[in-house]
């Protein structure tokens, strides 16, 4: 016998104790089974890392979603990984709002510019922003690259144009960042973990 | 850290000095009340403010912002007037008994070799005596005057109690309380461990801060020990990894030093940065240089670095002068920069003297901006009423505002403060149209590339040769990068004693820095990640939390650099027969016939003790620098200097001279030593710090923490407060000679006046955590107030003592 959600209320409604339910011949297994799911049975889990502090703690991230080609997961739980060896599961008052900072009104979406003198922001797409950055990187390197310095040694260098490098970008993102500066002959370059 | 975060727990005693980790680092923290509940530890917090630390220990101190060093340096001259040091550790495993020059001099509060003109020393009579072979010459007695103890113990025999509570305004029997506390540590089996963060570090004496400690730690034996070390509890997640990747103009990945104008060839180059022991049978492990610098040419230029052309060396730029975030502002505020690109980065809300960098970024070409949020920075041209008075139409900076994913929308490994390197994994795309980073910089090398090719341009060579071996060119796989910075053989490599026996093949990872050649046989991107990512695969994704050792040691959690090791310096944790002092707490030791145990040795794994080889393998010497020929640029050893805004008229410790108020050696830019403030006018310390609630400038764009802590405020004492008839709640303004700031007042019995020099000091307390971006309340950059000075080290600036005053608004 199949009863449905509804139909068992109304029975159990009608004075009936769980105890009498399998007087009536039926078990309530399908019935029961429809208690409210762990929400987060259906999501997909991600180790990942904290990225305030040094403490540099254990995440699980969980998403919408198992990350298929077309799938676009959305990022709806986080909490800190039980298994980590230094924060063993958990996480402080700033990490506790890692979520409203993934989610926040102030996350950028797309590339902008500001004119000179504007007082506007003006959506561009990135091959524009790509191309008119890289023309203002090339015009001021090729105008003030010192190959030489006043006593004729080789320096090519270029240090009209800097660089401040981020210390929440990953090992990866600062290497590659690190590469292509020198490789452009850039000195002009510090990071926020000097300050 | 040269220990790691788990490590706090075979403390015995913990200090946390130039810190707060109870609310800057909570889930590293737990580890100290670990070591308070499991091993009996006591923890012993110093600092101007009661914090959620000093709550929780079992003793506290305040001490006067900006004065630390006079304070350690008595903790130095209790522990050599009382004898409480490790003797043999000193002994064996410091330069206590090396010889220096003996034209070296400490005078009045300066040492020999100071030219005040270009506020510069010159460092020729701080070096050791050497011999005729070139090694430096030393007294087993420690006797003679010459010798680093001797001098040590003099210099700091000026550090007594009344004077250090004269300058700290730490009341005397606190004070002798905490030298009682840490000379206990002394014994071989007992230690401590110091916790410090940006309290120590953002001062004009922030790096000689450190060194004292270092010294503290160094003459209780208590470096190279579990539970023991000097331990850095750093800022961002991968604060550790960018630092190790070195994004400054002074150094390249893995520290090797910069060439500059003066290294003008390849060969000087390394010559200039290959040091020769400085006794007899040291490891003098710089002496690889030319491995590490020659891989790293062959990681950037590939095969366009050859032997005959030195590896490229000519296309390195050479550095010509310091280009620090304060040389970098100083100059742009000349004019002398066109174009500026801030990664990740709000120098609007982190640099000094607000007002100076936004007049400095009014005069760019061009501004760029990668962040995953709206910053400061990027609208500093923008109107935000007393928050940013600008005005837009008078600022001609054309500005780029660039999307980022964050953390948790890429792949990528992370460095820990206590080196521990761990992978992490995308859970989501980024918003928008976010790019990753690695993205973003690879699209616009792309674009320049592509300019560079087709219409030349200066010096193309570099831009059109750099290495970019990545299936996507347009997106380097985080993977690929990572495989590049642990680097490959790319000819086989051979065992050096039997040529026979390949190490690595052609094209396979190394497992480790010592595999690494000077030949360009191998190519490394950064050689202390050497090992990261060998044969075995990526081993910073290893998640295997197993402590066998009991000591939190994990060795299969993630990749510690160096060589997965997790505790530096391990060789000091045993005797010169290589027995550890503490067996209970044993890292490694000589067992006959290798060093080995629960960590990888910091030594060679065959030097038997017996040939001496000592710890300290970094230095050419060997053992560890109480006395610091070089490196240092304001002396070889610690002094006190107050800030250059003190609230007194001199330095007590040098009350007759001038020229050493403040840090002797520090760097003041032209017009800024006058802009200084002057205690008349502005009587009151000012000390910048974070709440738990909240990280930096980043956290007020995230409802949860904005709910939690809405409002700037600052904390003034109750002393204070009714003398300024100032109550708990009152909007105050607080003006240094730089802006002014309005926010509530806390009043608070967690500040409280000190007795300093004969004068009562009062402290201002400025979190910093607001902004005019973000869901928080608006609130004002505290850097509206700070001075544009550093230390003379590092450069990094002085937030943590400056000068203020405070009325209600």
């Amino acid at each position: 016998m199949n009863v449905t959600r509804r139909q068992f209320l109304k029975v159990t409604a009608a004075g009936l104790g769980s105890s009498s339910l399998a007087l009536l011949g039926f078990s309530p297994q399908p019935a029961l089974a429809e208690i409210r799911n762990f929400k987060l049975a259906r999501t997909t889990e991600t180790r990942n890392t904290c990225p305030y502090c040094s403490v540099s703690c254990g995440l699980l991230i969980y998403s919408l979603g198992d990350k298929s080609k077309n799938a676009r997961a959305e990022i709806v739980h986080i909490e800190g990984d039980p298994d980590n060896p230094v924060n063993r599961g958990t996480l402080c008052p700033k990490g506790a709002g890692l979520l409203d900072m993934i989610h926040s009104a102030s996350r950028l979406r797309h590339p902008e510019v500001r004119e000179a003198g504007s007082s506007e922001w003006k959506r561009i797409t990135w091959d524009d922003a790509f191309t008119r950055i890289a023309k203002h990187l090339k015009a001021d390197r090729d105008a003030n690259f010192i190959k030489t310095n006043a006593d004729g040694a080789t320096v090519n260098r270029w240090n009209t144009t800097g660089f401040l490098a981020s210390s929440t970008a990953s090992n990866e993102a600062g290497y590659l960042t690190h590469k292509v500066l020198r490789g452009l002959g850039v000195v002009t370059l510090d990071t926020q973990a000097r300050i | 850290m040269t220990n790691h975060w788990v490590d706090i727990k075979n403390a015995d005693l913990i200090l946390v000095m130039g810190g707060n980790a109870a609310e800057a680092h909570p889930c590293g923290f737990k580890w100290v009340v670990e070591a308070k509940a499991h091993r009996k530890a006591k923890l012993v917090v110093v600092d101007p403010r009661f914090t959620r630390s000093a709550a929780v220990s079992d003793f506290y101190a305040p001490i006067r912002a900006g004065s630390d060093i006079a304070f350690l340096g008595g903790v130095i001259r209790y522990l050599l007037a009382n004898d409480k040091i490790h003797h043999e550790y000193v002994k064996a495993f410091t330069n206590a008994a090396f010889l220096i020059d003996e034209g070296f001099q400490f005078e009045d509060g300066l040492f020999s070799g100071y030219d005040a003109a270009k506020r510069k020393y010159d460092t020729a009579t701080w070096q050791y005596q050497l011999d005729g072979q070139g090694f430096v010459k030393i007294d087993e007695t420690l006797q003679s005057p010459n010798c680093v103890f001797q001098i040590m113990k003099r210099h700091y025999a000026r550090y007594t109690p009344e004077v250090v509570s004269q300058v700290t305004g730490t009341p005397q029997a606190d004070f002798l309380k905490i030298c009682e506390l840490i000379a206990e540590t002394a014994a071989p089996d007992r230690t401590m461990t110091i916790c410090y963060a940006l309290g120590w570090t953002q001062h004009t004496v922030g790096s000689q801060n450190i060194r004292t400690m270092a010294m503290i730690q160094l003459l209780l034996g208590n470096l190279g020990m579990a539970g023991g070390g000097i331990n850095a509890l750093r800022g961002h997640a991968n604060v550790q990894g960018i630092t190790d990747q070195c994004l400054y103009s002074e150094v390249l990945p893995g520290y090797l030093s910069a060439p500059a104008d003066a290294d003008k060839t390849r060969e000087e180059y390394l010559a200039k940065r290959t040091p020769k022991p400085l006794r007899p049978n040291q490891m003098n492990f710089p002496q690889n240089f030319p491995k590490w610098h020659t891989s790293l040419m062959k990681a950037w230029y590939g095969s366009a670095a050859t032997a005959e052309n030195g590896f490229c060396y000519d296309w390195l730029p050479k550095k010509d002068a310091a280009y620090d975030v304060l040389a970098l502002f100083e100059r742009m505020h000349q004019g002398k920069m066109n174009g500026f690109v801030c990664q990740g980065f709000n120098p609007l809300a982190s640099a000094p003297h607000k007002a100076k960098v936004a007049a400095a970024l009014a005069k760019l070409k061009f501004l760029v901006v990668i962040d995953p949020l709206a910053t400061e920075t990027a609208e500093f041209w923008k109107n935000y009423g007393e928050f940013n008075p600008a005005d837009p139409a008078a600022i001609q900076t054309e500005v780029f505002r660039l999307p980022s994913t964050c953390f948790a929308e890429q792949d990528g490994s992370f460095t820990n403060s206590g080196r521990v390197i761990q992978w992490h994994w995308k859970a989501a795309d980024g918003p928008g149209e976010a790019m990753s980073d690695l993205d973003i910089m690879a699209g616009l090398f792309a674009r320049l590339r592509a300019l560079y090719a087709q219409d030349g341009g200066a010096f193309p060579d570099p831009v059109l040769g750099l290495a970019w071996p990545y299936r996507i060119p347009r997106q380097p796989h985080p993977e690929e990068v990572a495989m590049e910075i642990n680097g490959k053989a790319l000819a086989d490599v051979t065992d050096p004693k039997d040529p026979s026996k390949v190490l690595a093949k052609a094209g396979e990872q190394l497992a480790g820095f010592a595999q690494l050649r000077d030949d360009g046989s191998t190519a490394s991107g950064n050689w202390i990640y050497c090992g990261m990512w060998s044969q075995a695969g990526n081993l910073t994704a290893r998640r295997d939390p197993a402590d066998l050792s009991g000591l939190g040691q994990t060795p299969n959690w993630g990749f510690a650099w160096p060589a997965n090791r997790r505790i530096l310096y391990n060789r000091a944790s045993c005797d010169l027969a290589g027995k550890p002092w503490d067996a209970s707490r044993a890292v490694i030791k000589w067992d006959g016939a290798k060093w080995g145990g629960n960590d990888i040795p910091d030594m060679r794994p065959d030097a038997k003790p017996e040939e001496g080889v000592m710890p300290f393998i970094m230095n050419p010497e060997g053992v560890a620098r109480l006395f610091a020929p070089e490196r240092m640029v304001d002396g070889p050893l610690p002094e006190h200097y107050e800030p250059f805004e003190t609230p007194l008229d001199g330095n007590p410790m040098h009350p007759n001279n001038p020229q050493a108020v403040s840090n002797p050696a520090a760097r003041i830019y032209p017009g800024d030593l006058e802009s200084f403030a002057k205690a008349r006018d502005f009587p009151y310390v000012a000390t910048t710090y974070r709440l738990v609630e909240h990280f930096h400038f980043w956290t007020k764009h995230a409802l949860l923490n904005a709910i939690t802590q809405p409002q700037q405020f600052v904390e003034i004492g109750e002393e204070l407060a009714r003398e300024k008839g100032i109550a708990n709640g009152d909007r105050v303004r607080v003006r240094s000679t730089r802006g002014q700031i309005v926010a509530v007042a806390v009043v608070t019995k967690r500040l409280r006046a000190l007795e300093v020099d004969g004068r009562k000091i009062h402290t201002v307390g400025m979190p910093i955590h607001w902004g005019f971006r973000g869901v928080t309340h608006p609130g004002y950059l505290t850097n509206t107030l700070t001075p544009f000075v550093g230390d003379a080290n590092s450069q990094t600036p002085e937030f943590k003592a400056f000068l203020v005053n405070i009325e209600k608004a």
